[in-house]
């Protein structure tokens, strides 16, 4: 190494995962990486990402969603990074490290952050293929790779782990198996009560779960896995393994080089996270706390990295003497929290149960004698847990019994986090407490001042609770209002126009001016969902507001992301002639676009440049045609089974009803996406109890469901009504829709609506079955008013030949096409060239 | 009126009619070098023009994003990921790293 006439002192940091990576930020705060040189070794292929995260991957997360490390954050410290390349040997008394590619650096202070290794039963055949671990992305692109030619999986372990790997499995369209040694699941955390609730449920969902089973060999064919030899003799045929029987810390490093570790692992460290050598220090899952605990959880390890990072800075005395093992986790959906003394072991505690098998229901609570709460086992429903584990540690304001019992039985409790103590730890992955959050006005504010709410995200719940008053509910910058207020407000004082509301009742300081993207839009729907009432404009681009669409509305077509925009024509109830087929095709054909199946039954066509657009509807009304409004917040499709007509357990026309709902409510603007489908029996198969309002045949008439999402958060639709008419039923839906258009937040689907109303689905009973309000003549007005004024929008655009002057890519070459919209052939289609666009484009990360 | 960009120094090109750009919205021009610029105009009737292409995705797309105000200070959302971008100056106000050119314009 150099000499440098001064010394600079170096840290190495061995290990860049969650903890290593806070242990850098919390080095950085301390102004430690300014005076000293850091080096960091990362035995991965890529920089520190969220492990805990590491599923979401399955449901669409790149590695790169899921780094921890924020843009430019080692270039800034001056940090050096080494990327997959490990740390190999330690020589204490040189003080230096050798890593894997020779390279040798000296330290001052070194930090060991290894994490854990997947502990691995030494069982015959656990090294064949099809055999996997899931610790990291490489595990998991490794499993995802090989479940595509396996049909049946299993999962060895049962514990928090297992499930959530099971559940992957389960997502890659496996049957999927869950062998667990001990007599419940997810034995760690929580009871036996607990367990059978938990047990019941997941069994529902379609896993195979063999409890107090071990796994004695896996099978193999050609060194690949084709079973399991189960330890009551049995043979589970299998095509893939995931072992996840526990962690083990990675101390070999440490034991190698002489450093103290635990009996059964882990580098001993002190209340400092220091290890028998004072230079070196062990933080995160690879250290045995001075409690005699592994913690392998990444909050504490978060504590020890703030630890260690605050003694190497010597700034302050921080310690670290042991820490709080409570999870909240939604397992395939289910909510299982554990929090405190969770299995009762505290000499005289008492327990409080409440037990529901038919729902999966399980909550125990454990208290002393003197009713303070010591922790407690959530299976089911874990909606109170943001709540109940501040509250551990003191009598909570409330009974025990209350606080288990489901909301509706007996007395309701609104326990409020008003009644948490300020010092209530409401953030444990980064003890966070009450008193800090309620400094902060926002939630942007309080995850970038306290962290609170960034690591597992039980706690967001109860933080909004915290910050109402101070929370400005306003839509933007620009309007204190909601949407639902600015609704009221444009109706009864019948504006019609952006500017006259913004003037009017604007923030003082965006009066005059030009609002943002956020209220443009949101006040464009508004005055369009009013327009027969207000007497505005029922065309969507005329006048003031054509300026105030999203380009998405403004252009009447979806904007793609070269530039391009894809055309839906409307075929109401995925109902289609053949001659409208081939008119399809043609279109499709003579302009080059890319023609996709959409899931709700209709053809979506990508790739027309702006100045396409016209001829292509002119071409697609001819034909009969018209906008499918794919574009707009307003209604998409009415999806339909075939029904009674074909399907011989149909009871009810599904598609005739389909047609009429989706030919009634077209063009219908309002907060969010709207969709629908009809089933013609209980069979379900188009699928109505995902939509925002869905209906069932019954023999006697029709069900309808409410509050229905697929997507990211998919949520079963309510049964709002049941065996209505015809007549009944269009009525209903039509009192829905409007009392939801009136009453949403912007972009809030009917779903989170409806969790957010107050009082529920009964209070919407109430509202639209029984009209407590006096509401409904009013709703049903405002819909008849919808259905007479609705127009087709690419017929009325193609109409005048004002309206299609802003169809050109250049104001100031109207025949020019525009030459960055550019397609390359793939699988006899075309996509778009993204060569073309990157020429000189920010890259995100190196 | 025309309205008038400066695309190099001491050069003016006509684009259009004052009276093609709706207040709030955008407009697209091709600019003799093949590059292209994003025109738009406020409430009040200013213009201003940036270049089309947005930094982050590089698509051709800002003229049709939306314009808005802030503090008094005229913007375009990006249609696509919603950054901003200041009318006057061009810089990204969500990314102090991530600017757009700005062209002088005139209407004459
Ligand atoms: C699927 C999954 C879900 C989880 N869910 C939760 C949860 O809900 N809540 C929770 O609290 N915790 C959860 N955890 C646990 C959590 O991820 C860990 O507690 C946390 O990652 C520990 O951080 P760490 O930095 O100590 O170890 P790690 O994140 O494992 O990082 C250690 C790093 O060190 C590297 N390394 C090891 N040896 C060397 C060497 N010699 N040289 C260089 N680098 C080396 C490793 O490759 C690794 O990248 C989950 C874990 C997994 C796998
Ligand atoms: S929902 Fe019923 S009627 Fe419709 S296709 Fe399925 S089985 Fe047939």
């Amino acid at each position: 190494m150099s000499t440098t006439p001064t010394h600079t002192p170096t840290v190495v940091l061995v290990g860049h995962g969650m903890v290593g990576q806070r242990f850098l930020e919390a080095l950085a705060d301390r102004g430690v990486t300014e005076r000293a040189r850091v080096v960091v070794l990362c035995e991965e292929p890529r920089p520190a990402y969220d492990r805990v995260q590491l599923t979401s991957y399955f449901s669409g997360r790149t590695p790169d969603d899921l780094s921890m490390v924020e843009d430019g954050f080692m270039a800034k410290h001056g940090i050096e990074l080494y990327v997959g390349d490990p740390a190999e040997t330690i020589d204490r008394e040189a003080r230096t490290v050798t890593a894997r590619s020779g390279q040798v650096f000296a330290y001052d202070t070194l930090v060991l952050a290894t994490g854990s290794y997947p502990f691995v039963p030494p069982v015959p055949g656990k090294d064949a293929r099809g055999c996997f671990v899931y610790r990291t992305i490489e595990d998991l692109l490794a499993i995802e790779e090989y479940a595509k030619t396996a049909t049946t999986g299993a999962v060895v372990g049962g514990g928090l782990l297992g499930l959530e790997a099971a559940g992957a499995l389960k997502g890659l369209g496996l049957r999927t198996h869950v062998v667990e040694f001990a007599p419940r699941l997810m034995p760690v955390q929580v009871d036996e009560g607990g367990g059978a609730a938990l047990l019941r449920t997941i069994e529902q969902m379609g896993l195979s779960v063999h409890t107090g089973t071990g796994t004695q060999e896996v099978l193999t064919t050609d060194g690949a896995v084709t079973g399991m030899r189960l330890s009551d003799g049995s043979d589970l045929p299998v095509d893939m393994v995931v072992f996840s029987a526990g962690v083990r810390p990675r101390d070999q490093l440490a034991r190698d080089c002489g450093l103290a570790v635990g009996e059964r692992g882990g580098i001993a460290v002190d209340e400092q996270c220091r290890t028998s050598d004072p230079a070196v220090f062990a933080i995160g899952e690879c250290a045995l706390a001075s409690d005699g605990r592994v913690y392998g959880l990444v909050a504490p390890g978060y504590e020890m990295a703030q630890t260690a990072a605050a003694t190497i800075a010597s700034a302050e005395e921080h310690s670290f003497t042991g820490a709080d093992m409570s999870t909240k986790l939604k397992l395939l959906g289910v909510d299982v929290a554990s929090f405190g003394d969770a299995h009762g072991t505290a000499e005289g505690c008492l327990d409080v149960v409440y037990s529901d098998s038919r729902s999966g229901v399980y909550k125990k609570l454990v208290v002393d004698r003197d009713g303070v709460l010591l922790g407690g086992v959530l299976v089911g429903d874990a909606d109170s847990y943001g709540m109940l584990r501040p509250l551990t540690g003191s009598v909570p304001p409330v009974s025990p019994e209350q606080l288990v019992l489901p909301a509706g039985a007996g007395a309701p409790v609104a326990l409020g986090p008003s009644s948490l103590p300020d010092d209530a730890v409401i953030c444990s992955c980064h003890n966070v407490t009450k008193h800090a959050i309620s400094q902060c006005t926002s939630l942007p504010e309080v995850k970038k001042c306290t962290k609170a709410g960034t690591g597992c995200g039980s706690c967001l719940k109860v933080i909004g609770q915290l910050l109402p008053a101070a929370t400005d509910k306003g839509l933007c910058g620009c309007f204190s209002y909601t949407r639902s207020e600015l609704y009221e407000i444009t109706r009864t004082l019948r504006l019609t126009s952006f500017a006259e509301l913004i003037d009017s009742h604007g923030r003082p300081e965006a009066r005059g001016g030009d609002g943002c993207e956020v209220c443009k839009p949101t006040v464009g729907s508004i005055l369009a969902s009013l327009a027969p009432v207000i007497k505005a404009s029922g065309y969507i681009l005329d006048g003031e507001q054509a300026s105030l669409q999203d380009t998405n509305d403004h252009f009447l077509a979806n904007l793609q992301r070269n530039g391009s925009y894809s055309v839906v024509p409307r075929i109401p109830g995925g109902e289609i002639t053949p001659e409208k087929l081939i008119v399809i095709g043609e279109v499709a054909r003579d302009f080059g676009l890319y023609t996709k199946i959409t899931g709700g039954q209709r053809i979506d066509l990508f790739g027309a440049r702006v100045d396409q657009l016209p001829a292509i509807w002119t071409r697609l009304v001819d034909a009969g045609f018209e906008s499918g409004h794919a574009y707009g917040k307003s209604l998409r499709t009415v999806k339909s089974c075939v029904g009674q007509t074909w399907c011989r357990y149909g009871v009810q026309d599904s598609v005739k009803m389909a047609i009429q709902l989706e030919l009634r409510y077209r063009g219908l603007r309002s907060p969010h996406k709207l969709k629908s489908a009809v089933s013609g029996c209980a069979r379900e198969c188009a699928e109505a109890q995902s939509k925002d309002f869905g209906v069932i045949a019954t023999a006697s008439g029709w069900n309808l469901y409410v509050g229905g999402n697929g997507g990211a958060t998919p949520r079963h639709a309510d049964l709002l009504a049941q065996d209505l008419s015809d007549a009944e039923l269009v009525r209903l839906i039509d009192r829905f829709l409007m009392f939801y258009i009136r009453t949403a937040d912007r972009l809030e689907r009917t779903s989170t609506w409806l969790e957010r109303l107050e009082g529920g689905l009964e209070h919407l009973k109430d509202v639209v079955v029984h009209d407590s309000l006096g509401l409904c003549d009013e709703l049903e007005a405002l819909m008849a008013a919808h259905v007479d004024d609705y127009q087709d929008e690419w017929a009325q655009t193609l109409d005048d030949p004002d309206r299609l002057r802003r169809f050109v890519s250049f104001v100031n070459a109207p025949d020019a096409p525009d030459p960055s919209v550019k397609f390359v052939p793939e699988r006899d289609q075309i996509k778009p060239d993204l060569t073309v666009l990157t020429i000189g484009t920010r890259l995100e990360r190196v | 009126m025309k309205l008038e960009l400066s695309p190099s120094p001491d050069a003016w090109m006509t684009i259009c009619e004052d009276s093609r750009l709706t207040p709030g919205r955008g407009v697209a021009a091709l600019l003799p070098d093949g590059r292209q610029a994003a025109l738009f105009k406020d409430r009040s009737g200013r213009a201003y023009a940036i270049e089309n292409r947005d930094p982050f995705t590089g698509a051709q797309v800002l003229s049709r994003g939306l314009l808005g105000s802030a503090g008094g200070r005229p913007f375009v959302a990006s249609p696509l990921l919603k950054q901003r971008f200041d009318l006057e100056t061009g810089k990204c106000l969500d990314d102090e790293e991530v600017s757009v050119t700005v062209y002088p314009v005139r209407t004459v």
